[in-house]
């Protein structure tokens, strides 16, 4: 990193996803790329719009819900057929169709727990400090306001342009944070 | 004149105002969610408070004198060896299937009308399992063993759990259940918290509420990760619940007793945990939405709908009793025979018919709409339906066991008032947790109803288009 910004970007605030959505479609046709978008609820088509890409959690949580199978694979013939073997009822030291209950439920427990916390991960929580407190409006982002921020770093950006461009978006309120 | 009203009711149809009033804002879903936690306390709450856990503390002291005595002081007996202690195990775990259901098959399934109404559940599946929950462990003769239902090695044990038995597969199940469903039910909070968070006036909840909400800034990065995460909690818990009451019949099914060995009960168990757990939601909601003044969100259509589950899956319960009657005939097994025989008839008849009058007669009214949508009666129909489920999981534990195969084996299974006391202390369990939820946290998902009402704008345009088109009318097309 060769200089910290002082300036994190210009913060747009609009009082509709649809009046959002519309400026984030503009600010990429006008060759913007570095922007985040803050709302009360997801919106549909919003990573679309900002070219993002899908989240990958997924392959994480196939990742922890093998491990979780084979956990519970070990757990279940290391105990019956090495550790302690009983015959109980004739039947062999280990065999798949009895363990089949306990294979699906650490499977799941351990594909939930790779989802949530992976996903608290993946979002860099929890945290506390971010540029965006230092918009005056943030409170209301968790209410009902719909924020678009373009930052400093964007090749595009230019303080007085940048402004000129969003107010013609229809924001009712732009604002220069610090970093 | 017809063909038009037909086609307002259709439009009606496809997507029924789930508010009624006044379309709300954005900001007054906040409001009406958040206000309940942040007006000064009511001295009602305390009055509340003070009731239900006095009702908890009394099953403490049941508990410790169960501990210090033994498993005699109930009225488990020779052939009844499971008897109050079980039947409520399975009772609270029936009644958390609902929430799940609802938070994730019927996510699932895009049903909307859930939003309103799931975190609310959510937390009655995490609170009825915390009642469950109480019996497994105090049960087993020697609480301060209790752990050894876990595989944990230690120095006083050298053998290991019998993996082959269905009581280890429900200490999984059980326990999987409860933590995915504590999972799920913080992941759907976390924005809501940070909601609260960013309302507060006082730095003690801002806090309290900043570090539960862990710092969340509604990104619509944090949101695409969010989305991916609930998605695939609900797509994990869906199968989830179907197996946590499938093992738990698995604990009567696997065995070879006449009245429990049935290929059926799986299904038979998972839809009737469904039926006693939309009852329960529905108890609780009438209560609940009338003293947090939320009818406006949480309207009739939704008490209709979860009316209409009622009626589904009552109506599955009693065919299935039917099917276990007419196999226990067509199997030819004279023991089988006789063990359902001795239930209807048998000195345990009264609670039989009890059971097939509460579940299998009562859901039937909720064919009629204006009953479906009358809250005294619903509510009523909601009690009497729990009373059945419960008699239910008696009837099935208490008739199968109480007359074994020689005469000289037989008995009658009689609670003390430990086993009442204790099971009426649960339900204080219950309800002091609900008193802290409801006071503390949105029990609205505030988030996901603003997601239903942007949702909902945009496919009423559509459909406004789609009617003005089905009339003929020119419609003047607004751009998209």
């Amino acid at each position: 990193m060769a200089e910290k910004p002082s300036i994190h970007g210009l913060v747009a605030d609009f009082d509709s996803p649809e009046r959002l959505m519309g400026a984030i479609k503009a600010a990429r046709k006008a060759g913007y790329s570095k922007m985040e978008a803050y709302t009360p609820f997801p919106i549909h088509g919003i990573d679309d719009a900002m070219g993002a890409k899908q989240s990958n959690l997924g392959y994480f949580v196939v990742c922890g819900g093998a491990v979780g199978m084979t956990i519970a694979i070990l757990l279940q013939w290391w105990t019956g057929a090495v550790a302690y073997p009983l015959v109980i009822a004739g039947k062999p030291f280990f065999s798949f169709e009895p363990s089949i209950p306990i294979i699906f439920e650490l499977t799941v427990l351990f594909s939930a727990f790779v989802a949530v916390f992976g996903m608290i991960a993946m979002n860099g929580l929890p945290r506390l400090y971010h540029p965006i407190f230092n918009y005056s409006g943030h409170k209301a982002i968790t209410d009902d306001r719909f924020v678009l921020i373009i930052e400093a770093s964007d090749r595009e950006f230019d303080a007085a342009a940048t402004r000129d461009f969003l107010a013609a978006q229809g924001a009712d309120k732009l604002e220069l944070i610090e970093a | 004149m017809a063909e038009l009203s037909q086609t307002v009711d259709m439009k009606e149809r496809l997507s029924p105002a789930l508010t009624t009033g006044r379309t709300p804002s954005y900001h007054d879903v906040t409001e009406a969610v958040s206000i309940v936690s942040e007006v000064a306390t009511h001295r009602n709450w305390y009055i509340a408070l003070a009731i239900t856990s006095s009702i908890t503390g009394m099953m403490g002291l049941m508990i410790a004198y169960l501990v210090a005595t033994g498993v005699g002081v109930w009225g488990n007996n020779g052939p009844v060896g499971w008897g109050w202690d079980i039947t409520n195990f399975v009772f609270w775990i029936g009644i958390g299937h609902a929430g799940t259901l609802i938070s994730a098959i019927l996510f699932l399934f895009r049903q909307k009308w859930r939003t309103s109404i799931n975190r609310f559940a959510e937390a009655m599946t995490l609170f009825a399992v915390a009642c469950a929950a109480v019996y497994p462990g105090i049960h087993v003769g020697r609480p301060w063993r209790a752990y050894w239902l876990f595989p944990i090695p230690n120095e006083f044990l050298d053998l290991w759990q019998n993996f082959r038995s269905p009581l280890l597969w429900d200490v999984f199940a059980v326990s999987t259940y409860g933590t995915v469903s504590a999972l799920f039910w913080y992941v759907g909070l976390i924005p809501d918290l940070a909601t609260i968070r960013d309302r507060a006036t006082t730095t003690g909840r801002q806090i309290a509420y900043g570090i539960a909400s862990l710092g969340w800034r509604g990104s619509a990065t944090h949101w695409k990760h969010y989305e991916k995460a609930y998605m695939i909690l609900a797509g994990l818990s869906t199968p989830l619940v179907l197996s946590v009451h499938t093992i738990v019949s698995f604990d009567f099914a696997v065995s070879i007793v006449p009245g429990w060995h049935t290929t059926i009960f799986p299904p038979y168990f998972v839809a009737g945990a469904i039926f006693s757990g939309f009852a329960m939601v529905v108890t609780l909601m009438v209560i609940v939405r009338w003293i947090y003044k939320v009818e406006h969100l949480v309207t009739i259509t939704h008490l209709d709908n979860m009316n209409k589950v009622i009626l589904a899956t009552g109506t599955i319960v009693g065919y299935a009793y039917a099917t276990e009657m007419f196999i226990s005939w067509y199997s030819g097994n004279p023991y089988e025979k006789y063990a359902f025989m001795n239930r209807a008839m048998g000195p345990y008849a009264w609670a039989y018919w009890t059971m097939v009058s509460c579940n299998v007669i009562s859901p039937q009214f909720f064919w009629f709409r204006s009953l479906r949508r009358n809250l005294p009666f619903m509510f009523v129909i909601s009690i009497v339906v729990n009373i059945g489920m419960w008699f239910e999981r008696f009837v099935i534990i208490a008739t199968s066991l109480h007359r074994d195969y020689l005469p000289s084996a037989w008995g009658y299974f009689r609670p003390t008032f430990v086993d009442i006391c204790t099971f009426f202390g649960t339900f204080g369990l219950f309800l002091t947790l609900f008193v802290f939820f409801t006071r503390f946290l949105p029990i609205i998902a505030m988030s996901e109803v603003k997601g239903m009402l942007s949702a909902t704008a945009h496919e009423k345009h559509y459909l406004d288009e789609a009617v003005a088109a089905s009339e003929g009318k020119e419609h003047v097309g607004a751009a998209h």
